[in-house]
């Protein structure tokens, strides 16, 4: 593991072998050149793309873009201003975007709900794309959430039903589509507004499955083990090339984007112009198969021979023998078929 | 690896367990023979327990008509994911203790006398999490949906996607609400069927996507965990959150259907939502006819606007 992130980090594997060490205390003050250890490293990835003055997709944008008209509401309940989404024109090229918005500040933040959007934005985003299809815009996301809202009114106005709905629209839409994950990329919040035919990430951004403390506390029961989950999660954009979840990455630059905003917007741009001016070259049949396929084909699995009717649900005695010399399965008392169907405790896993 | 003889304490510690159960919601003590013979619903108070994916299998489908596919489909571990337990171990544990290979079985079967394409999902094994197994076999019975021109029906009992995958669990949102799109716009009906309980990137990719979505009663069905909204959000949460009557009152379940009424729903709904250009097709085979699947699927292969 330890070499896997010096590796990516393009230094010696000088560290490994202290992956479990506790490196609470220092995380924070350790420098981007210093002998980082891996879950050190990855939790200063996870810092930085929670960093405060981190440039927000409207930042971005009035850097890159010559014209930015933002479009408000989803024509059915209201205006979500923890996403926003318009019209935009980078070097001369008329695009679509959407992108969720924190705050600069604590105000800000309230007003924009820390980022994360409820059911409404999501479908004026979903509104703003599918007009984007219409008028033969290309759309360019930027993915930067904690995590769709989660609280009561969310869940009333249908919050999956959303993510799933957009998911599904950007799978199918007939126009390119180019995602960046400019800080945090979580979980459903993110990937709702993050199918496309290509996914950028910047350097320091990130992206997982569940946070790294609601994962923790989960698996560890506890979130102070947050950075060892985050490690074991392989959520910097690095590990996210290597799974295929990600394509490329656009450096940030000194110590990180926030440091210098202007000098992010200037080599996304780049990024965003080379891949627009590249998914323009496909035709819309081509463009829309190989989206499909490359969400289609994601996920690594196993086949094993099998016979073709599910096997007898009492367990042979060949299994009961192998269960008898299996340590690891002892304590669970060798359950015999249909007791082990009690209400369980909650469902261990969830986004 | 040290030789010791297994004890017989955890067998004996879970003794009265294995014979009667506490009911959650009436706190009847329920004998466990007698609630498996009553479909695992509580005698007393109707409160419907979880069901295992064969069980399910059995109770929806007519009598041996059920052909799995795909059960050799097994989890990897992409990320070399330990947390207390390397991932693999857990896997192999799950398998041990239901006799399954992943969380969710699927194949092809008949509701009363109409084939179908089912995909199952088993919340005993790792809470019914997604992984790229369970993505993939609800994507390939999407797909044979399609294919063989019969209506797809999914059993979602499912915590949410499978965090020792990390994102390639997240991506199997996309995986199967690309797929579904596609069924969606060959005109196949999509009947969902929430159990308790669906949350978390189960509900939000395919549970929630049913052309009807059908709840059992007081399932739990939900995006965030209630521990993570609580957590997330200082604010108290409403009577019956979550729950199907929640989630049918603010108008995302068409219908809450006791258990032992979901097959002649299904099969009723069925009756209505036919598959355009196969026909009048009294009695489907349950078994597949691949000619005349095909011979359908060329007549109705461009039926390209959404239904």
């Amino acid at each position: 593991m330890a070499t896997v992130v010096d590796r990516l980090l393009g230094r010696p594997a000088e560290t490994a072998g202290d992956g479990k060490g506790d490196g609470k205390g220092k995380r924070d003050d350790r420098s981007r050149t210093g002998a980082l250890d891996p879950k050190d490293a990855v939790w200063r990835r996870v810092q930085l793309a929670r960093n405060l003055a981190r440039p927000r997709t409207l930042d971005l944008l009035a850097e890159m873009a010559d014209e930015v008209i933002e479009l408000h509401g989803d024509r059915g309940f209201g205006d979500d201003p923890a996403i926003v989404a318009g019209f935009a024109r980078i070097d001369g090229r008329r695009i679509a975007f959407v992108g969720q918005q924190k705050g600069a500040d604590t105000d800000e933040n309230i007003r924009r709900n820390f980022g994360m959007p409820h059911p409404e934005g999501y479908r004026k985003s979903m509104r703003v794309m599918e007009m984007a299809e219409r008028f033969g815009l290309p759309i360019v996301t930027f993915v930067d959430v904690p995590g769709a809202h989660p609280g009561p009114e969310s869940e009333e106005r249908g919050i999956a039903e959303a993510i799933a709905r957009s998911i599904g629209l950007m799978s199918r839409l007939r126009t390119p589509i180019v995602a960046i994950i400019t800080g945090e990329g979580g979980s459903g919040g993110a990937l709702a507004i993050a199918v496309g035919d290509v996914v950028l990430a910047l350097e320091n951004a990130v992206y997982s499955v569940i946070s790294p403390e609601g994962c923790a506390s989960i698996l560890w029961r506890t979130a102070d083990e947050a950075p060892t989950a985050a490690l074991a999660m392989k959520m910097s954009a690095q590990d996210q090339v290597e799974l295929g979840v990600i394509e490329r990455i656009v450096p940030e630059p000194g110590e990180g984007a926030h440091a210098d905003p202007r000098e992010t917007a200037k080599r996304l741009r780049t990024a965003i112009i080379a891949e627009l001016d590249r998914l323009a070259e496909l035709p819309l049949d081509e463009l829309v198969e190989a989206r499909y396929r490359r969400y289609r084909a994601l996920g690594p699995y196993t086949e094993v021979a099998t016979p073709e009717v599910a096997p007898p649900p009492s367990r042979g005695i060949a299994d009961r023998l192998r269960d008898l010399l299996d340590p690891t399965r002892w304590s669970m008392g060798m359950p015999l078929p249909g007791s082990s169907r009690r209400d369980e405790p909650p469902a261990h896993e969830e986004v | 690896m040290p030789i010791k003889l297994p004890s017989f304490r955890a067998r004996r510690d879970s003794y009265p367990p294995d014979l009667w159960t506490k009911c959650p919601q009436c706190g009847d003590m329920l004998f466990n023979k007698q609630l498996e013979k009553a479909d695992r619903i509580c005698p007393t108070c109707g409160h419907h327990f979880r069901l295992s994916a064969e069980a399910r299998l059995e109770m929806l489908l007519d009598k041996d008509t059920f052909r799995e596919r795909d059960a050799g489909l097994q989890s990897v571990d992409p990320l070399g994911f330990v947390d207390q337990k390397p991932y693999p171990e857990r896997v192999a544990t799950a398998q041990a203790q239901t006799g399954l290979r992943d969380a969710a079985v699927r194949g092809t079967g008949a509701i009363e006398g109409q084939a179908v394409s089912i995909c199952v999902m088993d919340f005993g094994f790792m809470g019914g999490s997604m992984g790229a197994v369970v993505g993939e076999k609800v994507a390939r019975a999407a797909e044979d949906a399609t294919e063989e021109r019969i209506p797809l029906v999914v059993v979602s009992a499912s915590g949410g996607a499978r965090m020792q995958e990390g994102t390639l669990a997240l991506m199997q949102l996309a995986k199967t609400v690309a797929v579904l799109e596609r069924v969606r716009a060959a005109r196949v009906p999509f009947i969902s069927i929430m159990s308790d309980p669906t949350t978390g990137g189960v509900f939000a990719s395919y549970a929630v996507l049913g052309d009807v979505n059908l709840a059992e009663p007081n399932a739990l069905i939900g995006f965030a965990g209630a521990r993570v909204a609580a957590g997330t959000i200082a604010q108290e949460l409403p009577e019956g959150f979550q729950r199907s009557e929640f989630l049918f009152e603010h108008g995302f379940v068409d219908r809450v259907v006791q258990r032992r009424e979901l097959r002649g729903e299904i099969a009723a709904l069925l009756r209505f939502m036919r598959v355009p250009s196969v026909g009048l097709q009294q009695a489907a085979p349950a078994s597949f006819n691949p000619i005349g699947a095909f011979l359908s699927s060329v007549a109705g292969g461009n039926g390209g606007d959404r239904g």
